[in-house]
């Protein structure tokens, strides 16, 4: 049965797709971890989620919906540049009132709950060729993006203080950042689902940190490690019937646990 | 530029946020070579003075010339240590790669080095005796290893200029004459003029060519010998201030930062 499924067609789409999203996830996911910034991760995904809710309620593509979503939180938490504590609360508060408005909007939706559980939980399997279409489009603004800014926001991202001195805009590429951000969020969501986006954009990334020293390396393999969680992930759901999103974040968290033990080399 | 020309003219400069005056009328120039410190209690403009010379702060009214031009225009050709800051353990970043950051960071895209650009940044990793630690992750680092880092990353870009601020700061004293060294040995070497501000004079007494004293609302500028007395200093702050020279040290009471000075003082 399992070779037979891989012959299929949606599947070959959904590895494709899982591809897009782990390479572009797992290369931003470098610069999010170096910058503390986890947790705009999450609300970003969750007003993505909002967002894409609130489309459904008005009869729009949930994408779009989630595109804005994350992008608004992503340009407003890109301008703001907080840091610490500050930066902490200030995210602990929108990302709590934006799903509570996600939550209003679900219950006016009055189509399948289907949608609203796959923006939750990802849905890999349902993507199709156009919107993997979409989803490659978007994952090469989001690689190109990066690789234009690597340097400085490498710098920035590590050692603002002396960035600026030399000129680097750090605001500027905050929000650059963040709006790059919110596009493989929204991405991503469509895989994993809002409550598992960490699980491609941080955990991989995170890994990676401390399995190697060079950051360009760390890049590399943040990369990798997401790639063989969502593809491994996708090929074990059709062996078994557990849900993908499960799948990939129970690989992730392997390499994450492995990484953490590992006394790493040059 | 001729080889006389200040690197540094600084001309009547003022700085003031709302209705608070922190300077006026604030003149110096900065020979090839020469060390400045810049000294005086929290507050008065220190590091907003090393952000102006850096082109990222505009001052209220006077104007400053690095080279001969505005400071944006040699932005990437000043070299700049800041406050040691902690980097996390478990940052993929090599000690190299931090100093390679300063030759190249504010270039776009991935890029690569050239082979003279790699041998510049083991030069600099040479100079100040980080070679044998520039392949560990930065984070593992000692404080004192991490700050030697941060020379070399302030000296590869063959800087016109040196800008430490408060670069001792939680440093213990032989590894602060290690970076202060450092600092000297390059400005005799390359003629590289050196602001250096600081709260505590006495790591950097020794090689300082002049001292820049900010006090609230007023300032002084002279030879240490000139700056550092009881009169110049009860002039500056309006009250009663000691200097007191004691086994080669120079502490300064009755300041109104004074708890602060002796804080510093004891510290060590």
């Amino acid at each position: 049965m399992f070779t037979q499924l891989l012959g299929q067609h949606f599947v070959h789409t959904a590895l494709l797709a899982g591809a897009v999203v782990a390479i572009t996830s797992g290369a931003i996911g470098t610069f999010v971890v170096t910058r503390g910034a986890s947790f705009a991760v999450h609300a970003i995904s969750e007003l993505g989620f909002t967002g894409a809710a609130g489309a459904l309620v008005v009869g729009l593509d949930p994408v779009i919906g989630m595109l804005g979503g994350s992008l608004a939180v992503g340009l407003v938490l890109g301008l703001l540049s907080l840091r610490g504590r500050e930066r902490d609360s200030a995210i602990g508060a929108v990302l709590a009132f934006g799903l509570g408005v996600g939550v209003l909007f679900l219950s006016l939706y009055q189509g399948y709950a289907t949608e609203a559980t796959n923006l939750l939980f990802g849905s890999i399997v349902g993507v199709s060729d156009h919107q993997l279409g979409v989803l490659a489009a978007v994952g090469a603004i989001v690689l190109v993006g990066i690789g234009a800014l690597y340097r400085p926001l490498l710098f920035s991202s590590v050692d603002p203080e002396v960035a600026a001195a030399r000129g680097v805009p750090l605001r500027a590429l905050s929000v650059a950042m963040f709006l790059l951000l919110a596009l493989t969020t929204a991405e991503a969501i469509q895989v994993v689902g809002v409550l598992l986006v960490l699980t491609l954009v941080i955990t991989p990334a995170a890994a990676a940190q401390r399995l190697t020293v060079r950051p360009g390396l760390a890049v590399v393999l943040s990369i990798a490690i997401a790639l063989v969680a969502t593809e491994g992930g996708i090929l074990l759901s059709l062996e078994k019937s557990w849900p993908t999103s499960f799948f990939i974040s129970a690989i992730s968290f392997a390499v994450y646990l492995f990484a953490r033990v590992y006394r790493r080399a040059g | 530029m001729t080889r006389d020309a200040p690197v540094v003219l600084a001309d009547k400069l003022a700085l003031r946020f709302g209705e608070r005056s922190l300077w006026n009328d604030l003149s110096f120039e900065l020979a090839r070579g020469e060390l400045l410190a810049v000294l005086g209690p929290n507050g008065t403009g220190k590091t907003s003075l090393l952000r102006i010379l850096l082109g990222l702060l505009r001052p209220s009214s006077g104007h400053v010339e690095i080279a001969g031009g505005p400071p944006e225009r040699s932005r990437s050709r000043i070299g700049y240590v800041p406050q040691q800051r902690i980097f996390d353990r478990d940052l993929a970043l090599r000690g190299r790669d931090l100093v390679r950051l300063g030759l190249d960071g504010h270039r776009w895209g991935a890029g690569r080095l050239t082979a003279d650009e790699r041998a510049r940044v083991d030069r600099a990793l040479d100079e100040v005796g980080a070679t044998p630690y520039a392949d560990a992750p930065i984070g593992r680092l000692s404080g004192g290893e991490q700050q030697r880092l941060r020379i070399a990353q302030a000296l590869v870009a063959e800087p016109v200029l040196l800008l430490a601020d408060e670069p001792l700061l939680s440093l213990d004293l032989a590894y602060q004459s290690i970076i202060t060294g450092l600092l000297d040995a390059h400005r005799r070497s390359a003629g590289t003029p050196v602001v250096f501000v600081t709260h505590d004079i006495n790591p950097v007494h020794s090689m300082v060519d002049r001292v820049l004293y900010l006090a609230p609302g007023r300032w002084a500028i002279g030879t240490p010998d000139e700056v550092l007395t009881s009169e110049t200093l009860t002039d500056l702050y309006g009250t009663p201030v000691d200097v007191l020279r004691v086994r080669g040290r120079v502490v300064v009471v009755g300041t109104p930062d004074d708890q602060h000075v002796h804080h510093v003082d004891h510290a060590h």
